[in-house]
């Protein structure tokens, strides 16, 4: 099953234009972005790469509804996030995006198997049981054995794969990535950036993912390349 | 799954929630043992004034029915009363705090023993000499005294005569006589106890015995037990409603500490819930459903407390005042502690709802 025959989308899934983001602390004003174009269709997987400080993360979290955009236009899944207020940009990441972060970020005080159904209850399904597409996402992450584990009995890759699927349980149409190999070693990265490509590719599901790492960005079909607030450069991968 | 977070939150902090429960649970238990100790009390008052026998009450203006004005009827009057139709004996009592929740009533041990049935003996005997006291065995046992014994009591020592069985009026008795000496009451009583030819008669004595005597405090004992309650007595009514107000306070400051400390120390997981799509409404029910736990577990470590210090009291002083549980006010306590603790969950509450997510995931 592949999402991109699913439904005919001619518009992409995320449209950026002209995006700028200025964050203000105290008298200094910071310019995060200065001028973003991005245009991502459904079902790609997206690197986007770039120094320390050139607004990758701003860019995700931006896109990720977590903080609204200073200027220009910001369409994902056809809400244009501009004009959105807090409640939208709620809604926003409670049923399009789903975000995996660096620190894997999981509740550690619930199982894994608890982590999952929160975000199942956050989103209004019902959390006793997980549906066929989802199970085959457990099953290609190869957690179906640690759920009723806590955080802190897993390893990094383990907490890394319980995260992703915490984050594709809802379904979102978009997975965020900030750095998922970040705190992981490299048999443990190369198992997250295999089952990234895995679920895009068996999937469908559109991926974005910040690298600091060359090889990891070789992952998507398109590198986008960030310097100081805007995208310098859009490459493709070798071999791809 | 609000009830698994914050359950798990709960067992995750165990010293905190244990605190906050103890905490939380004080006002409750000081709420419940003062309902007891009242209740109890009043109980106790109204067996102790139907042990007497008699079917009205007579007291001097403006006495009130829980309050003694030492000495303010002439005793003559027990004579006249004896005049009116339907009265077949007449008794005054003198009656004299003597700390605490005890008194000592000076009787005229005939009349009072024709009227009430007469005392049971468990030791000893009745008055012989003007030094002689007869106590009930509730106090006997609190002094850990016998027949025999001598006791202090209003700067005098005096000879326990007899201990009797409980139930008739008070818990210590002496001469009226020797009584009246004492307080320079000569010829006074507080207070004067009628019975009638026939129980049934008692409201319409006392509808013509107030005609006669305006303003005298003049009740049938059926009413006079009905009126036993905490709202005659204003003093404990106003204590009620400070505890009470403690409560409120307490419940409300503990809460508000402890969830404030709660929100700050999982700033982090609160950006996690808030990056999965975690609406306001949310993150504001897990904090107050926390609250609510806190509240239900202190009300009932209060309720358990009340249990143990029933126990406690009754083990270190058998004879002071007995201390009822009164279910009906389990609610009441309940819900003055939760209320307050669901109020002083509202500002930490809104502390997490007002985070900002970048920054809360930003939190180490
Ligand atoms: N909440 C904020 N308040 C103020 N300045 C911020 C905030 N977030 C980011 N910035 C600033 O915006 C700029 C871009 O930050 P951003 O985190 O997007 O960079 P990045 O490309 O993700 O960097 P890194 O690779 O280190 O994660 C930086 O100069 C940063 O200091
Ligand atoms: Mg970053």
């Amino acid at each position: 099953m592949n999402r991109q025959n699913r439904g005919e989308m001619p518009d992409p899934i995320i449209k950026v234009r002209n995006l700028r983001k200025v964050y203000q602390t105290g008298r200094v004003s910071v310019e995060a972005l200065r001028g973003v174009n991005l245009d991502v269709p459904l079902g790609e997987f997206l690197s986007i790469v770039g120094p320390s400080g050139s607004g990758k993360s701003t860019l995700f979290h931006i896109v990720g509804g977590m903080t609204p955009p200073s200027s220009g236009e910001v369409w994902v899944g056809g809400r244009d996030l501009s004009v959105v207020g807090d409640s939208g940009r709620t809604e926003l990441r409670r049923t399009t995006v789903g975000f995996v972060f660096q620190k894997f970020n999981l509740l550690p005080n619930l199982t894994a198997r608890d982590n999952i159904r929160t975000a199942l209850h956050i989103s209004g399904r019902p959390t006793d049981v997980f549906d066929q597409e989802f199970l085959d996402i457990l099953d290609l992450l190869g957690i179906a054995g640690r759920l009723d584990h806590k955080p802190s009995e897993m390893s990094g890759g383990e907490q890394q794969r319980v995260a992703i699927a915490r984050a594709l349980a809802t379904h979102p149409a978009i997975l965020l990535a900030d750095e998922p190999t970040g705190n992981l070693d490299s048999a443990n990265s190369l198992a997250v950036l295999t089952l990234l490509r895995d679920l895009n590719e068996r999937l469908g599901q559109t991926i974005l993912m910040i690298t600091h790492n060359d090889e990891a960005a070789q992952y998507g079909h398109r590198i986008v390349h960030m310097r100081d607030g805007v995208i310098v450069e859009t490459s493709r991968p070798a071999g791809r | 799954m609000i009830f698994r977070l914050v359950f798990e939150n709960v067992r995750h902090r165990p010293v905190r929630t244990l605190l906050s429960i103890l905490l939380i649970a004080v006002p409750v238990t000081l709420i419940l043992a003062l309902i007891g100790l009242s209740n109890g009390f009043l109980e106790d008052s109204r067996k102790r004034s139907a042990g007497v026998g008699a079917d009205i009450i007579f007291k001097a203006p403006g006495g009130s029915l829980m309050t003694f004005s030492t000495g303010a009827l002439p005793q003559k009057i027990t004579d006249v009363l004896l005049t009116e139709p339907h009265v077949v004996q007449a008794t005054g009592t003198l009656v004299q705090p003597i700390g605490g929740f005890d008194s000592i009533n000076g009787i005229d041990i005939d009349a009072f023993g024709k009227m009430s049935g007469g005392f049971t003996y468990v030791e000893g005997h009745g008055f012989r000499t003007p030094d002689d006291v007869l106590i009930d065995t509730w106090y006997a046992q609190q002094r850990k005294v016998h027949a025999g014994s001598k006791i202090n009591l209003l700067n005098r020592d005096w000879n326990v005569a007899g201990i009797v069985e409980p139930g008739k009026l008070a818990h210590l008795f002496a001469p009226l006589a020797a009584m009246q000496d004492i307080l320079g009451s000569t010829g006074k009583v507080s207070q004067v106890f009628l019975k009638l030819d026939d129980p049934k008669n008692a409201e319409a004595v006392v509808a013509s015995l107030k005609a006669k005597y305006d303003g005298y405090g003049i009740w049938s004992i059926t009413e006079m037990q009905s009126l036993i309650s905490v709202d005659s007595i204003p003093l404990l009514k106003n204590f009620i409603n400070v505890i009470l107000g403690i409560g409120v306070i307490i419940g409300f400051a503990v809460v508000s500490l402890s969830m404030y400390m709660a929100v700050l120390q999982r700033t982090r997981e609160i950006g996690i819930l808030k990056s999965m799509g975690a609406t306001k409404g949310f993150i504001m029910s897990l904090i107050l459903a926390e609250a609510f736990v806190l509240g239900l577990g202190g009300t009932i470590a209060g309720i358990l407390f009340s249990f143990a210090a029933k126990w406690a009291m009754h083990a270190v002083a058998p004879a002071s005042l007995p201390q009822a549980i009164v279910y009906s006010w389990w609610p009441i306590a309940g819900g003055v502690a939760m209320g307050a603790a669901l109020l002083g969950a509202v500002y930490p509450g809104m502390m997490a709802v007002r985070q900002d997510p970048i920054e809360a995931l930003a939190h180490e």
